[in-house]
């Protein structure tokens, strides 16, 4: 069924992250005997690959499963099935034991900084956590490391003693950021980072992520809603819709022209800061809602709203293949006028992946 | 303000301070700015810039205490409504005044049908009973565009998606064909695609029905493809104030030059570093004796520091009418 490459792209270094045909459904219980009567397929045959260095941005509408795909990554949710490939290992298969020595590679950055912050812990207790559960380190050395990471994400080394509570938004997100690099992880998954923020302090966050990634050469998962920061901060975008990923293209190529009807509409919804290119911008308003992910359509999951729907889709799921160089499409629009074009060569292509 | 006789709504010098155990909060000063009839007036800001507490302070939905509207003017079509006895407010609320909130889901009640509370402000201001509400509420909800308007009467808030509700909200709101709608982040709680369908629908609402609107945000895309002037605010009060092209295209304050800067643009063509504006909004403890961005602001010189800046028209024009800025600051030759 499924196209035999995981989309990467020619131009970075080896593949870190390998996804492939990652299905994550919860179970829905009905009835006095809470009997198993369906699932809801949050992420269902979802595959892909991350280069080192890279950053792949992951975007959608909220239930679409962008942030369960970022948690299935990790282990933080068991996967139904497929493979999560990270640094050369399956995460997904893991038992606790291994599972728990390779936590170190791969972190998370939350959206939400307060929930996600201990408040009854200092800031040094939370950075420090990692380091504890991790390492044999003794105080000195685990502060100058605190110190060290609090410097990183320009944090005043003063604060080491105060609560999240005494912190402001883009500050606490600083924190969250801190104890995910306390490990030296190769891969970060952040799961909107920037969501709860304001515009004037999101600029701060994206920056200092940019930065981080330059500095210690990191792999991000950036996981968001807003199409205009994913294109500042991703190398390639994936846009999921319903479990499933409609496209996967190099950001310019996908914002420039967009290949699938879902991605176009999506791009087209986002309001743009500028009145005279807002009043010139052509607008493609999807009608309805979103289909229940534990009823999707039959066929293609978009066909309810897609505005060049025709028989083909409403029968037979799309696959998500490569039409044309570095870019993949799940869309029957585009199976006969390119075929299959088999591997994607990214191992052949070593370059140094250049960041921005 | 001067002109501010053909104005549906003409806000004058309004402060609202709130009385907490820290000490006093001042969350709104000395803002004044009016409504024309048929006009769509954008308020932007960051949370705490005082956006939200300014529209609510104007028709007392705010709980008072720790709130306390300290002063100022709020003239609908004349008549001072801070002045107005409770039960006059509420005869005002819903039937002159609409509003829209952020969050559909908690700004409905969940165990009455969405019918029901759409007939509410119908049977309360309007007098219409049984099966005339009903009408006119199946001609609300055919309005906001909800597909079998009579049959989804009948549904709970929980039946609808977000996009729905908010458009439930909307009909609620326009049920009294009121003077004035006030919308706080309307769509901030909803996807892209939901949003845009809810922009059109504005669109369409004021092609039909030629309100005026306050719609407040802190996206400045919306912003953009929505307002006809636009206002800032910044530290509890009105930074700048212009018509939406003027305001974009040649933007005075720092703080309106820096926000921006800090967002990306779809249809920008590269991607150097986001500009950011360093450091927090301010705490209001006090009434602002200066400049409330002076700490953040890279053109701030020694008068920002002594006295805060009144507003000034730049374009000549009488204050309210055309471009305002509240800064000492004079960029010369400065392009925008």
């Amino acid at each position: 069924m499924r196209d035999d490459t995981t989309p990467g792209p020619a131009t970075k270094g080896k593949p870190l992250v390998q996804v492939e045909g990652l299905k994550m459904y919860f179970p829905v219980f009905t009835g006095l005997f809470r009997r198993h009567t369906g699932d809801v397929k949050a992420v269902d045959d979802v595959s892909f690959t991350l280069m080192e260095g890279e950053t792949l941005g992951l975007v959608g509408e909220s239930g679409c499963g962008k942030s369960t795909v970022g948690r299935a990554l990790l282990r933080l949710y068991e996967p139904t099935a497929g493979k999560v490939v990270i640094d050369g290992v399956d995460v997904a298969h893991l038992d606790a034991e291994a599972l728990r020595r390779k936590r170190p590679t791969m972190q998370m950055v939350f959206q939400d900084p307060q929930a996600s912050l201990n408040p009854r812990m200092t800031l040094a207790d939370i950075i420090g956590e990692p380091l504890n559960e991790h390492t044999n380190w003794n105080a000195d050395k685990k502060l100058a490391r605190i110190y060290e990471l609090m410097d990183a994400v320009g944090l005043n080394r003063r604060f080491a003693n105060r609560y999240p509570h005494e912190f402001s938004g883009g500050q606490r997100q600083r924190i969250g950021i801190a104890r995910a690099l306390a490990l030296n992880p190769k891969f970060i998954v952040c799961d909107e980072p920037i969501a709860a923020l304001d515009v004037s302090i999101q600029a701060q966050v994206v920056n200092l992520l940019e930065d981080l990634q330059e500095k210690f050469g990191l792999t991000y998962l950036f996981i968001s809603h807003d199409l205009s920061m994913v294109k500042h901060i991703a190398d390639r975008v994936a846009v999921m819709y319903l479990g499933r990923i409609a496209e996967l293209s190099p950001r310019d190529a996908l914002y420039a022209r967009p290949l699938h009807p879902y991605a176009e509409a999506l791009l087209s919804a986002v309001p743009e800061p500028d009145p005279s290119r807002a009043a010139r911008k052509e607008r493609i308003i999807l009608k309805g809602d979103v289909p229940s992910p534990a009823n999707p359509p039959k066929g293609c999951n978009f066909c309810t709203r897609c505005p060049k729907v025709f028989d083909r889709c409403r029968v037979e799921k799309p696959v998500l293949r490569e039409v044309e160089p570095g870019r993949h499409v799940a869309c029957h629009l585009y199976s006969e006028s390119a075929g299959p074009t088999g591997q994607s060569e990214a191992k052949e292509h070593n370059q140094q992946g250049v960041m921005q | 303000m001067p002109d501010g006789a053909d104005a549906v709504l003409d806000v004058k010098g309004l402060k609202t301070v709130f009385r907490t155990r820290g000490g006093e909060v001042h969350a709104v000063n000395s803002v004044s700015f009016h409504l024309r009839p048929g006009e769509l007036l954008g308020v932007v800001g960051e949370s705490g810039s005082g956006k939200s507490v300014t529209m609510m302070s104007l028709i007392g939905l705010l709980p008072s205490p720790p709130a306390d509207v300290r002063a100022g003017e709020v003239l609908l079509k004349g008549v001072d409504i801070l002045k107005s006895t409770p039960e006059e407010l509420r005869a005002i609320r819903g039937a002159r005044i609409g509003f829209v909130f952020q969050d559909p889901m908690t700004s409905l009640n969940p165990v009455f049908t969405v019918g029901n509370q759409i007939m509410e402000p119908l049977k309360r201001h309007m007098g219409l009973k049984g099966k005339a509400a009903e009408d006119r509420a199946t001609e609300l909800l055919e309005l906001v565009g909800i597909p079998d308007a009579r049959k989804r009467l009948k549904s709970y808030p929980h039946q609808f998606s977000g996009g729905m509700r908010q458009r439930v909200m909307i009909a609620i709101a326009l049920a009294c064909d009121p003077e004035v709608l006030i919308a706080d982040e309307p769509t901030t709680a909803l996807d892209v695609t939901i949003q845009a369908q809810i922009l059109e629908l504005v669109h369409e609402l004021r092609r039909k029905l030629g309100m005026a609107i306050i719609w407040i945000t802190h996206d400045l895309g919306v912003i953009a493809e929505i307002a006809d002037r636009v206002m800032v605010m910044y530290g509890g009060q009105i930074v700048e104030q212009a018509p939406v092209r003027e305001l974009f295209g040649n933007p005075h304050h720092p703080y309106t030059r820096a926000l921006l800067k800090t967002i990306p643009k779809l249809g920008d063509e590269r991607d150097e570093r986001l500009q950011i504006i360093e450091g927090q909004p301010p705490i209001l403890t006090a009434e602002p004796s200066a400049c409330p961005f002076r700490a953040r602001c890279a053109h701030a010189f020694d008068r920002c520091e002594r006295e805060n800046p009144l507003r000034r028209p730049i374009d000549g024009q009488p204050l309210g009418r055309g471009h305002d800025v509240a800064c000492h600051w004079n960029p010369e030759g400065a392009d925008a």
